[in-house]
């Protein structure tokens, strides 16, 4: 009993925060539509401010409270709402999802930059030294009594602004109808800024009571919050009782899990990964809103790519690979050539996330059973190993789907981010078992596990080098594989998926099917990917392959544009040939590139087409001129030439690289720009606009009035015309 | 004085033009009906005065200022109210809760609940009830409710009429009636001309995005049958 008792309280106090983050979570998200995936971020950069402040620095800790609660994280609030938030209206769940997650990482980025990790900072409970209060058969510290008290307050507090004060009733009319409100006077600006100030500070105040219980490491940290989110999920991020009601369950179960759960080898991970398993369970026992007619009208627009242009992008894609081969030295080869597999994972994300609109957060966890897959059946570089990491990985994929299938939007990224949480903190942690006596199954054995280099045509490709070009060269199918998707019956079905369940479902199309279809092609891609980039790695452990791998890949391939193949190759080289050029050519600079993935994610607001279809448009006049194309290639083809003998270093090269195409593209960009000047004048053309653009590309004529009038019979109707 | 006028007003969903370019005078004190099939846009017009959709091009002025672009909220703030078509109501706040909602146009809460309840009894009865969970009729009066409490300059009323019992609708009208005797602006849309005109002063006839006609309910009641004909 007093066992049971003290878990309760340990369970409790956990509940607590939980409570207390997952309310702020539901206020954003009720107030601005928002999912907020950097809520416990925002928590975790406030444990560490209050650490500086408080352990560094030894402020008292009223002065860091307030600071902090008071000041700092209502303005942080503040801020996001303005910069970042406020740009959000009107675009689509992948994109409100992308910049979110991207100011996860942007956040992460930041607070290592500041808090370089590695270093132990220790956070000592509040009232650490005070004897615990005695309930008889058992005790409570005050730090768990405190925190249990802050939750309550908080949820008083919570209850009175929202039903008592008028910006309180303010935040909850605007989710019922945001411009009504604006009709009322009530200004959106600002209410949507003090939802932000509220819930930021919420996130904040959790930050600082969990962090003493848990080391102070930012990505565990921002992503320790996120199980709170499963308590959100319980109040369907609506309801905030149900929301406290959550943290409750989510919280003992923690709790009774520390305290009964046997003692072996296989279940400490359990625990650690039990609110992701809730998480994932509450997804699916709860109603979902499923099959919402309501279509999203998206500023997002991915056209039919062309079997030429891809034969095109590929051929350029191997022969870059070819130029990186022969170009670099070993070390950079093994740095820059994790673009190619990288690149594949990302592939996988287009038919599922571009085409279908379904979004996965765990494609690095697929490419994990990929990699894991190689390391255990392909001893000796056995390319039948490949074909077994892309068969399991699909198999698993669907595995997944079948859960995930009644699931969309924000609800299915939860899924799979918890499905991925569970895979990192528990399945790849797991020492050796076995399965019902049948066979063995030793995952990542000691923490790592070693991949052998693939042996084919009696050849080994243990070189960097080769190992670049073969990653290419998949890279190239599987891209080609993506666009025949897109043109065939299938693309035609996701897409048609993704503008509307409903109507699918009312025309007869197998929508289980076709995902289920659609989640294992793409876990399969994800499992070759995985497999070479393990056999790039040599040898892999499961932080390879955890869930901020994902988010980073995820979001980077959604700001290179996610309906396309161009997005993926966009992605790998951002992560692996941007970021670490920026690193050698800028050193002073190197500790910021850890923000660059975040920043670039949080720019996508600007442009949900995404940064290639904007290259693409910036080069289109180059592609149809035919002589510029071909002065351009061969002045390429000589630069690499000049290389190939040395006469120029790699960074001439690579200058070159970026130069010779934009003058191409600018000097086609002008004489197309020229000639059809020529052709305008030659025929001086009357003007043809369409009926239906009159009004549009040139103002309203009396005559067009006339005709239109004809065309609807309102002519007989007395024109009230201008005063 | 014109109140409320349009000038050659243009206004567009996306790249479709819905407003051709319309003129529309609504004198001070008078109550001017616009009519006008499906489609036409004269919801389009309103929410446009409200200050919700942008012009593309012409003026839209107050009081003889321009006031293009303002916010909608700062266009609630100086006294014009939008009651917008269904129910101008938050269905997960109470009534109180929407009165309340009700004091951003610079009224107190007591002034608000005073003038509601005096109009609408019924509405005080419900005062702890969702709003959403009332009748049609009550939603109505309630959404009403801000037009009255908030004592504004220009009231825009969308189809006050729709999907409700001939004999609230008539309730609802005479106090569109009463509230123009004490002097407020008023332009209210329907699409059927026999309920509203027997309160207009001015009526307008929208068709296709343009105004067909204007004139006195009197001289346009031959020619609505045509216009409607016609669209
Ligand atoms: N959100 C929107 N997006 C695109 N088009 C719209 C939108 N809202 C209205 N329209 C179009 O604009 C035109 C005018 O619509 P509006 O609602 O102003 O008509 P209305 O005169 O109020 O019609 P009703 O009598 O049916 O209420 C219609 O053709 C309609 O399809
Ligand atoms: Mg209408």
């Amino acid at each position: 009993m007093d066992k049971f008792l003290t878990f309760t309280i340990v369970g409790l106090s956990l509940a607590a925060i939980y409570a207390v983050i997952a309310s702020g979570l539901v206020l954003t998200f009720t107030t601005t539509g928002i999912f907020n995936f950097a809520h416990g971020a925002a928590g975790m950069l406030a444990a560490f401010t209050y650490w500086q402040l408080r352990f560094e620095w030894g402020w008292p800790v009223p002065v860091c409270l307030v600071l902090i609660l008071g000041v700092m994280a209502p303005l942080f609030g503040v801020l996001l709402e303005v910069v970042v938030m406020r740009g959000l209206r009107g675009t689509t769940d992948t994109v409100k999802l992308v910049v979110s997650i991207s100011l996860l990482l942007f956040m992460i980025g930041l607070a290592q930059l500041i808090w370089p990790p590695g270093v132990s900072r220790p956070m000592s409970k509040f009232f650490q030294t005070s004897t615990p209060i005695n309930l008889g058969p058992t005790t409570i510290t005050w730090h768990q009594a405190i925190t249990i008290m802050v939750a309550i307050v908080a949820a008083i507090g919570l209850r009175l602004v929202l039903t008592r004060f008028r910006f309180g009733i303010a935040m909850r009319a605007a989710v019922d109808d945001p411009s009504l409100s604006a009709l009322n006077g009530a200004r959106p600006n600002r209410i949507s800024m003090l939802a932000w100030a509220l819930g930021t500070a919420l996130a904040a105040l959790g930050g600082i009571l969990i962090a003493p219980n848990v080391t102070l490491d930012a990505p565990s940290l921002s992503l320790l919050i996120v199980s709170a989110y499963a308590a959100a999920i319980f109040g369907r991020l609506r309801s905030l009782p149900l929301t406290f009601l959550g943290a409750i369950v989510l919280g003992l179960t923690e709790g009774y899990l520390t305290g009964y759960l046997p003692q072996n080898q296989y279940l400490p991970g359990l625990r650690i990964a039990s609110p992701a398993l809730l998480l994932f369970l509450v997804l699916l026992v709860l109603p979902n809103p499923r099959l919402r007619g309501r279509m999203t009208r998206s500023r997002e627009f991915f056209p039919m790519p062309s079997i030429r242009g891809t034969l095109v992008f590929g051929g350029v894609v191997i022969v870059g690979g070819v130029v990186l081969a022969t170009t670099l030295s070993t070390p950079d080869q093994l740095t820059y050539g994790r673009l190619f597999p990288i690149g594949i994972i990302a592939l996988s994300l287009v038919p599922l996330v571009g085409f279908a609109g379904q979004i996965s957060l765990c494609q690095l966890s697929f490419a994990g059973i990929g990699g894991l897959v190689m390391a255990h059946l392909g001893h000796g570089g056995d390319p039948v190993a490949l074909i077994w990491a892309v068969l399991i990985s699909a198999a698993v994929g669907a595995l997944i789907a079948l859960p995930a299938l009644r699931l969309s939007g924000i609800y299915l990224a939860l899924g799979t981010a918890a499905f991925a949480t569970i895979l990192d903190r528990w399945i790849f942690t797991l020492p050796k078992f076995s399965v019902f006596g049948w066979f063995n199954v030793d995952l990542f054995t000691q923490g790592s596990i070693n991949v052998d280099p693939l042996t084919a045509f009696g050849k080994t490709f243990n070189s960097a080098a080769s190992q670049i070009v073969i990653g290419a060269i998949f890279f190239a199918l599987v891209a080609f594989l993506v666009v025949m998707i897109r043109r065939g019956r299938l693309g035609r079905r996701l897409i048609a998926m993704k503008d509307s369940e409903a109507a699918c479902a009312t025309l007869g199309m197998n929508l289980f099917g076709t995902k289920l279809l659609v989640f294992s092609i793409s876990a399969g891609i994800a499992g070759l990917g995985g497999a070479l980039y393990a056999m790039q790695l040599t040898s892999i452990q499961s932080g390879n392959f955890d869930l901020v791998n994902s988010l980073q890949v995820f979001a980077l391939s959604v700001v290179g544009g996610i309906g396309a193949v161009g997005g993926a190759l966009f992605a790998g080289i951002s992560l692996y040939v941007v970021l670490p050029v920026i690193g050698v050519l800028f050193p002073t600079v190197v500790r910021w590139v850890g923000l660059l993935p975040g920043a670039t994610g949080i720019g996508l607001g600007r442009d949900p087409n995404g940064a290639v279809s904007q290259m693409r448009d910036g080069f289109a006049p180059l592609a149809g001129s035919p002589s510029s194309l071909l002065v351009m290639t061969l002045t390429l083809a000589a630069l690499y030439g000049i290389r190939l003998i040395d006469a120029i270093d790699n960074w001439t090269f690579v200058g070159g690289l970026v130069i010779v195409p934009l003058v191409a593209s600018v000097i086609a960009t002008v004489s197309a720009a020229s000639k059809e000047r020529m052709l305008a004048q030659l025929e001086d053309a009357p003007d043809r606009t369409p009926m239906e653009w009159i009004g549009i590309d040139r103002p309203w004529t009396t005559e067009d009035l006339a005709t239109l009038d004809l065309a609807l019979g309102t002519s007989e109707l007395e024109l009230h015309g201008p005063a | 004085m014109n109140l409320l006028e349009f000038r050659n007003v243009r206004a567009a969903y996306d790249r479709i033009d819905v407003l051709f370019g319309i003129d529309l005078e609504v004198p001070a004190g008078s109550v001017v009906a616009l009519l006008g099939p499906n489609g036409a846009g004269k919801t389009t017009t309103l929410r446009v005065a409200a200050g919700l959709h942008p012009v593309l091009s012409g003026d839209v002025l107050v009081a003889g200022r321009r006031v293009n672009g303002t916010a909608p909220e700062e266009l609630a703030r100086r006294g014009i109210c939008l009651i917008p078509e269904g129910r101008g109501i938050f269905p997960n706040l109470s009534v109180r809760e929407n009165l309340r909602m009700m004091t951003y146009a610079g009224v107190t809460l007591s002034a608000v609940e005073a003038e509601a309840y005096e109009r609408f009894p019924r509405l005080k009865e419900r005062r702890r009830q969702l709003a959403g969970t009332m009748s049609g009729g009550e939603q109505q009066m309630l959404a009403m409710a801000r037009g009255l409490a908030t004592s504004p300059a220009l009231l825009l009323l969308d189809e006050l009429s729709m999907g409700l019992a001939p004999i609230i609708v008539e309730e609802l009208y005479s106090i569109v009636a009463q509230v123009a005797r004490e002097g407020v602006s008023i332009l209210v849309v329907e699409q059927f001309a026999s309920t509203v005109l027997g309160v207009a002063d001015l009526a307008a006839v929208l068709v296709h995005g343009r105004i067909a006609r204007v004139g006195t309910p009197a001289e346009l009641q031959d020619d609505l049958s045509k216009a409607y004909l016609g669209g």
